[in-house]
């Protein structure tokens, strides 16, 4: 029966994982704005030509730095 | 890469149908000659630069998203318009974060109205290379850019925002505006401790509650009662912690709140379940207490959701431009608004706003004062005229030489008056509060009386029977019934065109005992009156006659019988022996030959007898011959006399009016003979009114519009301020009307009182839970058990209740035809 305070413990951290995923998306915002990300996410990344498609790149990188 | 040709194809298709008949950008008809670009057509050089702009740098998917997503172009701006922009103090105080390289800026754009907004918006990176990031948020209307301010400029940006014909809302308010404090976080953050910590004391309590314990080992229960506490103390400490403040603050003034009673069940929770796991007596109430915590907070953030897209705190600050032109000798600069000085030779533009009472000393001003007074047509000023504070030039530039400082204007003089700050929290009690003051009473004298009963009979159960008590009738489900029920009926108000700035506008709304009505702009309708001429077909020569006899007459139906006439000047005729009679008709010799215009009756004509004609007809004779009459149409609501004569029984009615009274025949057809009708009131008569009303102890509601109603709906118990457009403009008040609602307004209070209704009887079914609850308590015999069965079942169906009752209440009240 020892094995249920090992169990025990490892539900109670992964119940702090989730708590802490939640601090994290308050605190960077996502509790927010629930409206505009939807219409977001619709939006297709087209690429044109090679050129644009070169500028996307540059872009996406642009978007993975975290909003101040 | 299937969907490239596809995507081609329809804009192709887009192209063919629109390309005849309206702007490729903004969608408007296109009156005369089309301009051609691109083998689409646009409305004008504005529409087509755009275009431009975004087909050069692939920006053309805007189109695809939405059709004809732009806004005309057709007013462009000046092009010093934004030189306010490289004023660093100016800089200073609209940017929000900067460094050595970036900067970072919140605009407001009001006008933001489709999704296309935010592809385009978003993608400003690639029209400039300075800008970093930009994120629209399409509810708050709101655009924030990081922006590398070495590449460009502050002023550069907004030009380039305006050349896409997004010019961003700059106005004073920006300047003063403190930044917004995220404490809706906290709530979140106290919520998701609540949460968690009650999802897991609840786990850990089952094996208890189930009885598993007496099979297993001991040291399962001392672990799992350890566990508990741990995970219970920062509920207690964090989350649970407003109560605490908010309770010590009302005793400290003493009045008893409902966090009284909340708080005081915490803590004797907290403790004496820390108590039971120490001296292993049994396992504590922490579940209980993690649960009421958490459905507090729960009903909480129910209570504080507003509606983000409005905003209901707007003065004329947040109307007024950030700067204007001054002219010093031949020098024109900028000035912020706040800085200007009587004397200042100002210079207004088109469609700017004149931030100061001034005197026009050059150009032709036409002054549209619709967010003022809400009458749509520009008024016509003269040389040497004292133009008011908050009008909008039309027309060409004008220069006006400043006579007050823009606090001490007209208008804005009203914000600063004792009236307005006494005005703030109106004094209306809400239910709840009312109830938790004798509830918390009662409950404290329960719980000393049943500790008392005990120690006379049996000490050991004193302490624990007190302490239950406490426990069981923390008011949970009490505290949930209100911000439930409103913050739901908020809802469905919203979902009708009906915005509240909060929930707790519904129960004054329910209390309210005397509307007072604005009339332009809120009673009648803004669009213009319409007039046609029904009879012979009128000659050149008749108008003109008609006209020479019109134009001595300062009376509203001869204004509008000449505008629609449009006589020219060219070939005048005098007109001899002119007589009026005042609210019959005008008549005089024009050229020898005798004019008659007014009444039927006037021209001694039987009244044509028709029923609910609430129509105005202008009848003319000429030479003794009836030609015909003039229709003027009625600019009132629809519905307006259903609405009024539905409010009228449940409350008192009155009419503030800053015309004169000419309407006041008319306007007695709709009110019920006892409501007052006052005419020609000036922006502090009609607050001097609502604050003797209310002096005299009613409960007023006050419906208006435009900022000269601003200080009347801020001194109301409520103000509605009715708005065509709930983008535009809107007067601080409690609640913003769609005017398409208008027809509804008695259906709004009606629901109102309804709602406490719901309120009332789930107060009740919340009480007989604690009934239950207490019965078991004052025995001695409260078990862990019962709390935690009987706190999250009596929460639960109260939020359910409410939910559901106001909601089958707005179905009944017909809210969403």
């Amino acid at each position: 029966m020892n094995i249920i305070f090992m169990l025990i413990g490892v539900s109670l951290l992964m119940a702090l994982g989730f708590l802490l995923a939640f601090v994290w998306s308050v605190k960077s915002g996502q509790m927010e704005d629930d409206y505009t990300p939807s219409v977001r996410m619709l939006f297709e990344d087209k690429p044109l030509s090679t050129e644009l498609s070169a500028n996307n790149e540059k872009i996406n990188a642009d978007k993975s730095q975290p909003e101040l | 890469m299937d969907n490239v040709p596809s995507f081609l194809d329809r804009d192709m298709e887009l192209v063919e149908k629109r390309k005849q008949t309206s702007c490729f950008h903004c969608g408007d008809s296109i009156s005369g000659k089309a301009l051609l670009y691109d083998e689409k057509s646009f409305c004008c050089a504005g529409c087509e630069g755009v275009y431009t702009l975004l087909s050069q740098n692939n920006l053309c998917d805007y189109y695809s998203i939405e059709s004809a997503p732009g806004l005309t172009q057709k007013n462009p701006v000046s092009a010093v318009k934004f030189n306010y922009l490289e004023d660093a103090q100016i800089q200073a105080q609209l940017i929000q974060y900067r460094d050595a390289q970036i900067s970072r800026i919140t605009f407001h754009m009001p006008t933001m109205h489709c999704s296309s907004w935010i592809w385009l918006l978003e993608s400003l990176y690639k029209i400039n290379k300075g800008v970093q990031n930009s994120r629209v948020d399409f509810l708050k209307k709101q655009l924030s850019v990081t922006f590398n301010h070495s590449i460009i400029s502050l002023r550069q940006l907004v030009e380039l925002l305006s050349s896409l014909g997004y010019e961003p809302s700059l106005n004073m308010n920006d300047l003063t505006e403190k930044k917004v404090e995220q404490s809706n976080r906290r709530l979140l953050y106290q919520m998701g401790v609540a949460g968690f910590a009650f999802g897991n004391i609840m786990l850990i309590s089952f094996p208890e509650y189930f009885g598993l314990d007496s099979l297993s080992h001991h040291s399962f229960s001392r672990l799992f009662g350890y566990l508990n506490m741990v995970l219970a103390i920062p509920v207690f400490l964090y989350a649970a912690q407003d109560y605490f403040i908010s309770a010590y603050k009302s005793i400290k003034q003493g009045i008893i709140n409902i966090d009284f009673p909340l708080a005081l069940g915490i803590v004797v929770m907290f403790f004496r379940s820390s108590f039971e796991v120490i001296s292993q007596t049994g396992i504590g109430f922490f579940d209980t207490l993690a649960g009421l915590v958490f459905f507090l907070l729960l009903g909480k953030w129910v209570q504080q959701r507003t509606i983000d897209t409005l905003s209901f705190e707007r003065d004329y600050t947040s109307y007024f431009p950030v700067a204007v032109s001054v002219i010093k000798g031949e020098m024109e600069t900028t000035v912020p608004v706040t800085q200007l000085n009587i004397g200042d030779r100002i210079l207004i533009r088109n469609n700017e706003i004149i931030p100061a009472d001034a005197i026009l000393l050059k150009g032709n001003a036409q002054i549209d004062f619709s967010f003022v007074t809400g009458e749509n047509d520009p008024i016509e000023k003269v040389y040497g005229e004292i133009i008011y504070a908050g009008g909008r030039q039309v027309g060409g530039s004008i220069e006006l030489e400043v006579c007050k400082s823009v606090s001490q204007s007209y208008l804005t003089q009203l914000w600063n008056s004792d009236h307005f700050a006494k005005a703030g929290e109106s004094k209306m009690q809400s239910f709840q509060s009312l109830v938790s003051k004798y509830f918390t009473i009662a409950l404290l004298a329960l719980a000393f009386g049943s500790a008392i009963f005990w120690l006379w009979f049996d000490p050991s159960k004193s302490m624990s029977a007190f302490t239950a008590v406490l426990i069981i009738a923390c008011p949970c489900a009490l505290a949930l019934s209100s911000p439930f029920a409103l913050g739901n009926a908020m809802r469905m108000l919203g979902r009708a065109k009906f915005y509240l700035k909060s929930p707790g506008v519904i129960e004054k709304m329910a209390k309210i005992d005397h509307l007072v009505f604005d009339k332009t702009g809120t009673l009648t309708q803004a669009t213009e009156a319409k007039i046609s001429f029904e009879g012979e077909t009128l000659s050149a020569l008749t108008k003109q006659q008609i006209a020479a006899l019109c134009i001595h007459s300062v009376h509203p139906l001869s204004k509008q019988i000449l505008s629609y006439l449009a006589v020219s000047t060219e070939g005048k005729r005098m007109a001899t022996d002119f007589t009026e009679t005042v609210g019959k008709g005008l008549q005089a010799q024009v050229d020898g030959v005798p004019v008659v215009v007014g009444s039927a009756h006037f021209i001694a004509l039987a009244e044509p007898n028709v029923k609910g004609d609430l129509n105005t007809s202008v009848y003319v004779k000429i030479a003794g011959k009836v030609l015909g009459r003039f229709v003027i149409a009625n600019a009132y609501r629809e519905n307006l006399a259903e609405v009024l004569s539905g409010l009228s029984a449940g409350h008192k009615l009155s009419l503030l009016s800053g015309d004169n009274d000419s309407e006041r025949a008319r306007l007695s057809k709709y009110f019920p003979a006892q409501a007052q009708m006052l005419f020609g009131m000036s922006p502090s008569e009609k607050m001097l009114y609502i604050h003797q009303l209310k002096e005299n102890g009613e409960h007023v509601g006050m419906i208006g519009d435009g900022l000269n109603d601003a200080g009347a709906l801020k001194v109301a118990d409520i103000g509605i301020s009715v708005s065509e457009n709930t983008a535009h403009f809107t007067p601080s008040s409690d609640a913003i009307m769609d005017a398409s609602s208008f027809a509804k307004l008695n259906q709004f209070f009606t629901y109102a009182k309804g709602t406490l209704k719901v309120i009332h009887i789930s107060f009740v079914i919340s009480l007989i839970y604690n009934l239950v609850g207490l019965s078991f308590a004052i025995q001695g015999v409260l078990s862990p058990l019962i709390a935690a069965i009987l706190m999250p079942i009596s929460s639960i169906s109260v939020i359910v209740f409410t939910t559901a009752a106001t909601y089958i209440l707005a179905q009944k009240n017909n809210l969403f035809k």
